[in-house]
């Protein structure tokens, strides 16, 4: 229909003929520039996997160590004269015998057993000689004892943990050198110890004890670990997945989709997205004013330690849901308003769904992120506590003194005891293991909930 | 233009379905549709052609009230379906949507199955009492939707699967399963290849028996193959509207003129 093609102006002077095999200036400019650029990233990425390789290879080569333990195996005569000296296998009885009357019984299976191998030492009798043992030894006895009170009079082989210098000496740790000013333990301990490795007696191997057990005092190491505060946090856990997701997504939902577009909504976006980048010390003060001083919960509790989480959670998991909604296209709303649904029939029925992997995969970082947050806890009391019992039961899980697993590696990482150090880094372990867990899982979620349209 | 045919085509004088008075619309500041008076009859297909902006799918949006969700859009004047106002304060806009389907540009099936792309309309508004009810719904549905053939054997499959043809008659089946009276279209044939533009033309034909259709279309020549009505949108006025083989023919206005002969727009 048009006829503008008449009275165009006269055609200006062609570009120069060049040859399309050979590059002018301008395209080598431009194309060293993007050499450059692509340069420039492949060395970020490579800092960035350095800084990486860095960190997975001293986690593992300083944590790894905590995972195996030194054990000390040995037969002790359970003397019927010490445990139970009526003789009528009373529990009531045998419960009178305290831990330090089951020490005698370890000295002597101890130099037993060093004599029955014929092992020359400087130490002149086994309560000399239990030095290379955990202080746990007895206690440990003393429970099966309990447990087993037919068992008086006979011999069993136990398996004892090694004290925590011993097991350093096996480790690298404690050379001859360094206990040179120690009292707990001497070079002729050491000798010992080389002695008895030799003929099989003492040998490091898995500590399951590391991944399932409770903390223990500072003088014994060995026998600590990281179970009980793992179950903390996972109590802690289930407080914030419970709270934050539906407060969450029904904030944001709201938010999103129905609430009205004016200042006093523009004020609460502003203030969410400002709780995201609160310190969480600040949450932690919060949830001690709130939670423990005014509400009177108990302290050093899971449940109190969620309901702070769930605080520091809450703008992660809206944020992430308020995106995941808007990405939502807006056609889709349409079509379902177009055939008559509600707003509420359209949120419900065709943006939730499809919104699903965004809002998933942001609260599973959101709970990442409270699973490793160590600041709150100290000011609740999580921490100053020391998590040397598991909790009663479900109920108990919520509402007994607990640690967390981050809390406890702090605790760790605080005391004096270079033992304690290792099972820090080892903890991490753990803890990095549990967060990998959940960025899988919501890697598959992810993949399982997508759909295109 | 096959200015023949529009000549001989008779242009039914049914009831008023709808009846605009002074529609105003306001984006913010933005006065986008200024003093609109149209009546749109029954059974009849009615067109709104103009240039690109000119307020047609605005004003059509003020209709099933579809406006309503977006937040600076204001609308003014008296729209009537069946001399009933649908900006009253107790008309509830999921009422009347289910009473004025549309069907938007861009075929936007839901990411479900054919089925429940279909039936999802006829599910929320309780027009089945039954699975076998239903099935006859959707099954209607995309007969009218002249899309039963192709999806008969696969309606479990998604809805997103289809061709962009096939995925705007499946739209215009799902609008069609409320059993709306009106229907509204958007520029239903713009993503579409002239193949499944002639499907969808013919079914508009054949939907004019049951609704009154109104559809906006920046092809002229689609506006005068389909509608009997043709209504011309300028810069958020409406500039003339008439039987559409009056419009292309024997246009009053010198812009409409300008427009059909395609010197401005």
């Amino acid at each position: 229909m048009t006829d503008a093609t008449a009275g165009q102006p006269a055609a200006r002077p062609r570009r120069e003929k060049t040859s399309l095999l050979t590059q002018d200036g301008r395209t080598k400019r431009r194309n060293a520039a993007e050499t450059r650029f692509k340069i420039y990233g492949i060395i970020a990425i490579s800092i960035g996997l350095l800084f990486l390789m860095g960190m997975l290879i001293t986690i593992i080569s300083n944590g790894s160590r905590a995972f195996t333990q030194t054990f000390i195996t040995m037969e002790v005569t359970l003397d019927e004269a010490v445990l139970d000296k009526n003789g009528n296998r009373d529990l009531a009885d045998i419960r009178r015998v305290s831990t330090f009357g089951y020490a005698p019984l370890i000295n002597a299976a101890l130099e037993n057993k060093v004599q029955d191998l014929g092992i020359e030492t400087l130490l002149e009798d086994g309560a000399a000689m239990r030095a290379i043992m955990s202080a746990s030894a007895a206690a440990q006895l003393r429970d099966y004892v309990l447990s087993n009170p037919d068992q008086i009079g006979e011999t069993v082989e136990f398996q004892f943990l090694a004290s925590s210098r011993v097991d350093g000496y096996l480790k690298g740790r404690v050379t001859r050198e360094s206990i040179a000013r120690d009292r707990n333990i001497s070079s002729a301990h050491l000798l010992l110890i080389d002695d008895l490795m030799e003929q099989g007696t003492v040998e490091r191997s898995f500590n399951l004890g590391f991944i399932t057990g409770t903390d223990a005092s500072e003088s014994r190491p060995e026998q600590a670990g990281i179970g009980a505060s793992m179950i903390g946090s996972f109590f802690m856990m289930l407080v914030v997945l419970a709270l934050s997701l539906p407060i969450g997504v029904a904030a944001s939902i709201y938010l999103e989709e129905f609430a009205p577009k004016n200042l006093f909504t523009d004020f609460i976006e502003v203030n969410i997205s400002n709780l995201a980048a609160v310190p969480s010390i600040v949450f932690g003060i919060l949830g001690l004013a709130v939670f423990i001083q005014f509400a009177h919960l108990p302290q050093s509790a899971p449940i109190v330690g969620g309901l702070v989480l769930t605080l520091m959670t809450l703008p992660t998991i809206i944020i992430s849901t308020r995106a995941s909604l808007k990405a939502v296209p807006p056609s889709i709303r349409d079509a379902a308003l177009g055939v008559g649904a509600s707003k509420m029939q359209s949120v419900f029925h065709h943006v939730l769904p499809l919104a699903m992997p965004g809002i998933l995969t942001g609260t599973i970082i959101g709970l990442a992120q409270a699973l490793g947050e160590t600041a709150p806890l100290l000011l609740i009391g999580m921490v100053g506590f020391i998590a040397s019992e598991y909790p009663d039961g479900f109920v108990g899980g919520f509402l007994d003194p607990n640690s967390a697993m981050p809390a406890q590696i702090f605790e760790w990482a605080k005391r004096a005891d270079p033992a304690y150090y290792e099972r820090a880094w080892g903890g991490i372990i753990v803890l990095l293991v549990f967060l990998m867990t959940m960025n899988l899982i919501a890697i598959i979620l992810r993949r399982r909930f997508e759909r295109r349209w | 233009m096959n200015d023949m045919r529009l000549l001989e085509r008779d242009v039914d004088t049914n009831d008023i379905k709808i009846a605009a008075r002074d529609v105003q619309v306001y984006y913010g500041d933005t006065h986008a549709i200024k003093d609109v008076n149209v009546d749109i009859a029954d059974n009849t297909v009615t067109a709104f052609i103009g240039p690109s902006g000119c307020g047609k799918t605005t004003f059509l949006r003020c209709m099933n009230r579809m406006n309503d969700t977006i937040d600076i859009a204001r609308v003014e004047g008296v729209i009537k379906i069946d001399d009933e106002d649908i900006y009253d304060k107790n008309v509830d806009p999921v009422q009347l949507r289910a009473k004025v389907g549309m069907v938007f540009q861009k075929p936007n099936p839901f990411p479900k199955s054919i089925y429940d792309n279909v039936a999802y309309g006829p599910k929320i508004h309780g027009l089945a009492k039954n699975k076998a009810e239903l099935d006859d719904i959707v099954e209607n549905a995309l007969r009218r939707g002249a899309i039963w053939d192709e999806v008969k054997d696969r309606l479990q499959e998604p809805g997103t699967g289809l061709s962009g043809g096939q995925q705007q008659r499946l739209c215009i089946a799902r609008a069609v399963a409320t059993e709306p009276e009106v229907l509204l279209m958007d520029e239903p044939c713009s993503a579409l290849d002239p193949i499944a533009t002639a499907q969808i033309e013919e079914l508009i034909d054949e939907l004019r028996q049951n609704y009154s259709v109104v559809i906006v279309t920046h092809s002229m020549q689609q506006a005068a193959r389909v509608s009997q009505k043709t209504a011309f949108f300028h810069l958020g006025n409406l500039v003339e509207y008439g039987s559409t083989g009056d419009i292309f023919t024997n246009p009053q206005d010198p812009r409409t003129e300008s427009y059909i002969t395609g010197r401005i727009g």
